[in-house]
């Protein structure tokens, strides 16, 4: 692998990917608009918003601390680090060895402390409650996503996202019982940290099932802008691992451009499958009340367990 | 000097804190000069301390014979590798902590300070001195000198009932952990030979034997490191103490008792069997998932923190059971990884919850408040605080890049290893240990959330009946270099890894493999590169560096307007401080999950109560289930053993002739 081809590679993969995110949440939209049989807003709805957003003039509580206001941007840095090391385009990426799953499960944790906390500093009924809500969803789902990542790990030795990827994308195609229970916990655990249906809706502005919008309610202009980038670029960084531990297949080496327009359309295709069946799923579920996401995330951490056990007693 | 040995200067060092004390209590009139000068002097000889334990990782082991002690039993010294880390970690915190003390006791009143600072310094030399003991004899001489100036300095404020009780509890369970330690010593022992470590470790035990002095270790150490069940005393004497000594028992003390856990089974036992590492790991799994459920449950700070230590101690016992189970299933590559998990957050936990405590401590001196619930806003009075105490959070909370998350990464790591066992329930056991490191670090990152924006975001709770003070350079300066040491230890996890395998191959015989040491200094690679690999350095720099990026960048396409208005909480005109979240609010998504692992009593009104008040309150179901009846059955055996005191020669002179009787028939 040469150098100068693997830092191009992790530049044109960040650009992308930070510029493709808001078309992510803006497709699941639309798809969602369909299945339920409105026009929707057109994909291009996110862009407008966030433009709309930045030319704003912020607005801060009196009490608002330093915090506050610097949380945005840790949140943003955060998620773009995330999307930098997950091998979204091509493994081997220079970034790719900064961390490894259980990294990337804590980079993800430092992002909800600080959005908590932040939720906490105005000092709101809301703001408390949600970031109360966002922890108990966060510990609940963590454990199970660490076991969801530990199985995918056991198969290839390797808790690295690249390595997985390529001794996964690399063997012949044989469906690991261990890696179909791993999977629905992800789906579980990706629908719960993203604050999608049936544990958060990110659409609803009803004061008392919020979760994370109860968060991020003080926020205003740039600031929200730059969570909501955030936001889409966590959902794209999730769906993203989901693509690379179980759908590998078509990505590129890193500084091989060759197979670069094979593993773009790849990925292009299956972002798009993944955004339509978020949206079928969505649209087919409903919110479920706050106190059965224990049950809901107990079921994806046993599903993950089960996986491993499985790989235990079959696959060795 | 040319023959200057690191176990000098440590018993050099000691010796001068000691001295330090006896000043301090000299200076009963002087209070001033305690503060200015015994404090800082007693600080520096923290840093000496730590010198001597980096250099004594990277010497080899240096051993003396005291000329104290009784006749024909003279006290043996020594300081190897594993020493020499402890110590480090003793000087390095003691440092912050002893800095941080010569501003917090400036307004104690003389005739209290002058023994705390006897006290507190005979309490670090005895520190010192167990951890270079080398036989059992100084070993228990020091370790209960520890104990009992650390008792006095538990009941500072004897007037309170509650602190003498705290300190009742303590001395009680510190005294059963160390009679089980003599037992352990005697086992190892076994009736030949002397009591010098040297002695103890060339009698090879081996079977029931063996396990016994095993147990004995695990629960002795145990008790003094707020292993469950044996925890009930950290969470009452830790709040009772002045918090720089809450400081120093939560961060250091408790360590001590790591250290001769470590010292005594892989040191002294030797030929570790998996199934004590598996006794250590389930114990440790156990103890910090229920250290961590008490924390939430908790709105006195002080508390709280020491709940959290309860939780560490069991990530550090996981670390350490791992160790055992690897090493005594013939993997020694993998078991070193797991010892040096376990050793690394011994040094973490050291760390931020020194820091943690002081902060504690600084808002108890600027505010007179421990009660989160009556907190709130203190980022505003205390923005240095404030900062410190975020940093600790972070830390404490396993988040990257701070050190919290090396080490618990690490001992994902060698749980990871799990494969290479060969029995198969407990290759799957392990991950689901693992499993529950996870969930308790996530609810540590919960409980740490609460902590911090109950104290010091949002709006303040009550009016402060003083204006919040800033706490004074001092403070801030022990309070800094915690700080620092947390970034240091997160940002440089290689080096540190370094010393460790230092100090893990000078104990076990193996340390990690030559591929992993070879990462460099960015990676860094607990087996090799291909499985698992992590930079904090990239971590930081990539997140500081999109976060200037963004600020400029918003600045210039756009614009940086910013106007101040009331918050807006979707509209709703009449918000109090009221409104927010208290602590046990908070905590209240656990109660409902957790229900079962606690003991709740609540009151709840009915509707026709003219005065309706609801109470609710979270007990340790330990209390009930096994303290206070194993202290009725006590209660009733020594209320029969009371018929034999009659007060009577006569009847006493019966029973020794009894007794004279008995031995001849039996002693035949």
């Amino acid at each position: 692998m040469n150098v100068a081809g693997g830092i191009v590679f992790q530049v044109l993969q960040s650009v992308l990917v930070l510029l493709l995110a808001p078309l992510m949440l803006g497709w699941v939209n639309q798809c969602r608009a369909w299945l339920q049989n409105r026009s929707g807003a057109g994909i291009w709805q996110p862009y407008r918003v966030l433009h709309k957003l930045f030319h704003k003039d912020a607005v801060l509580a009196h009490n608002a601390s330093p915090l506050f206001r610097a949380t945005p941007y840790i949140l943003f840095g955060c998620m773009w680090l995330a999307v930098g090391i997950v091998p979204v385009l091509a493994t081997s990426l220079p970034f790719a060895p900064a961390a490894d799953v259980i990294a990337l499960v804590g980079l993800f944790a430092l992002a909800r402390v600080f959005v908590s906390l932040a939720g906490m500093d105005v000092g709101t009924s809301f703001g408390t409650l949600g970031a109360r809500r966002e922890m108990m969803i966060g510990f609940l789902a963590e454990p199970a996503m660490l076991m969801t990542l530990f199985t995918a790990s056991l198969i290839s030795h390797s808790t690295s996202l690249a390595t997985i990827v390529e001794t996964l994308g690399q063997r012949e195609f044989v469906i690991y019982p261990s890696m179909a229970f791993a999977a629905i916990a992800f789906l579980m655990v990706l629908l719960a940290e993203n604050a999608r249906i049936p544990i958060d809706n990110p659409s609803t502005h009803l004061e008392l099932t919020m979760i994370h919008e109860a968060m991020v309610l003080e926020y205003s202009a740039r600031h929200l802008a730059l969570i909501e980038w955030a936001a889409s670029l966590k959902l794209t960084a999730y769906i993203t691992i989901g693509i690379a531990i179980f759908v590998p297949w078509g990505i590129a080496q890193a500084g091989d451009w060759a197979a670069l327009p094979v593993a773009l359309a790849a990925l292009l295709l299956k972002l798009l499958a993944a955004g339509a069946g978020l949206a079928l799923l969505e649209t087919l579920s409903a919110k479920m009340r706050i106190f059965r996401a224990p049950e809901f995330l107990g079921t994806a951490f046993l599903l993950a367990t089960l996986g491993m056990l499985t790989h235990f007693l079959l696959e060795r | 000097m040319t023959n200057f040995q690191p176990v000098e200067a440590a018993v050099t060092l000691s010796v001068i804190w000691i001295g330090l004390g006896a000043i301090g209590l000299a200076c009963m009139r002087a209070p001033k000069l305690i503060t200015g000068v015994v404090f800082p002097a007693g600080a520096l000889v923290s840093l000496a301390l730590a010198a001597t334990g980096l250099w004594a990782i990277g010497a080899s082991p240096s051993s003396a014979i005291l000329p104290a002690g009784l006749p024909d039993l003279p006290f043996h010294v020594r300081v190897d590798a594993l020493s020499g880390f402890f110590l480090l970690l003793l000087g390095g915190v003691s440092f912050g902590i002893s800095l941080f003390a010569c501003g917090y006791f400036r307004d104690t009143r003389a005739t209290t300070l002058a023994p705390l600072s006897l006290q507190y310094h005979v309490f670090l030399a005895s520190m010192a001195l167990v951890l270079i003991a080398d036989d059992a004899y100084l070993f228990m001489v020091t370790w209960e000198s520890m104990a009992l100036s650390s008792y006095f300095l538990v009941t500072t404020e004897h007037h309170d009932e509650r602190n003498r009780r705290a300190g009742f509890i303590y001395l009680l369970i510190a005294h059963l952990g160390a009679i089980s330690i003599l037992l352990c010593f005697g086992v190892l022992h076994g009736g030949h030979g002397d009591y010098t470590f040297a002695a103890l470790r060339a009698a090879d035990l081996h079977g029931f034997w063996a396990t016994v002095a095993f147990l004995l270790a695990f629960f002795g150490f145990g008790a003094k490191a707020g292993m469950l069940p044996l925890h009930v005393w950290l969470p009452e004497a830790h709040p009772a103490a002045p918090s720089p000594v809450s400081a120093l028992m939560s961060g250091v003390m408790i360590k001590t008792a790591i250290y001769g856990m470590v010292r005594v089974i892989f040191d002294l036992i030797g030929n570790i069997r998996w199934e004590w590492g598996l006794t250590v790991l389930l114990f440790g799994a156990a103890t910090s998932l229920f250290g961590v459920l008490f924390a939430l449950m908790q709105h006195d700070l002080k508390r709280l923190l020491a709940y959290h230590s309860v939780e560490n101690i069991g990530i550090i016992l996981i670390g350490i059971g791992l160790a055992m189970v690897f090493i005594g299933s013939g993997h020694p590559v993998a078991g070193a990884l797991g010892l040096i998990a376990g050793l690394y957050h011994t040094l973490n936990h050291a760390v931020f919850k020194g820091l943690l405590f002081l902060g504690a401590g600084a808002i108890l001196k600027s505010t007179g408040l421990r009660n989160l619930n009556e907190m709130g806003g203190l980022i505003r009075y205390l923005p240095h605080t404030a900062l410190y105490f975020l940093i600790g959070a972070l830390a404490i909370s396993a988040l990257p890049p701070l050190n919290g998350f090396v080490s618990e990464w690490l001992t994902f790591q060698a749980s990871l290893q799990a494969p290479q066992l060969a029995s198969s329930v407990v290759r799957s056991l392990v991950p689901i240990v693992a499993a529950v490191l996870a969930l308790s670090g996530a609810l540590t990152g919960m409980c740490f959330v609460k902590v911090y924006g109950i104290a010091f975001l949002g709006q303040r709770r009550h009016e402060y009946s003083v204006q919040p003070d800033e706490a004074s350079g001092w403070e801030r300066a022990g309070m800094l270099w915690l700080a620092i040491a947390c970034f240091a230890l997160g940002l440089a996890p290689v080096f540190v890894i370094g010393e460790l395998n230092t100090v893990c191959l000078a104990l076990t015989g193996a340390g990690l493999s030559d591929e992993a040491m070879a990462s460099g200094w960015l990676w860094l690679a607990p087996t090799s590169g291909a499985q698992a690999s992590y930079s904090p350095v990239v971590f930081l720099l990539v997140i500081a560096a999109v976060f200037g990026l963004t600020f400029v960048l918003v600045r210039h396409f756009y614009h940086g307007r910013l106007r101040r208005a009331d918050p807006w909480d979707c509209g709703f005109p009449a918000q109090t401080s009221r409104m927010q979240d208290s602590a046990d609010a908070f905590g209240q998504p656990i109660r409902q999950i957790f229900a079962p692992a606690f003991l709740i009593k609540r009151e709840i009104p009915r509707a026709d109560d003219l005065q309706p008040v609801f109470t609710q309150s979270v007990e340790d179901r330990h209390w009930y289930s096994m303290y206070l009846p194993i202290a009725r059955f006590t209660e009733f055996l020594s209320g029969h053993f009371g018929r034999l005191q009659q007060g009577r020669i006569s009847v006493y002179l019966l029973f020794s002739f009894m007794t004279l009787i008995a031995l001849l028939v039996f002693a035949q």
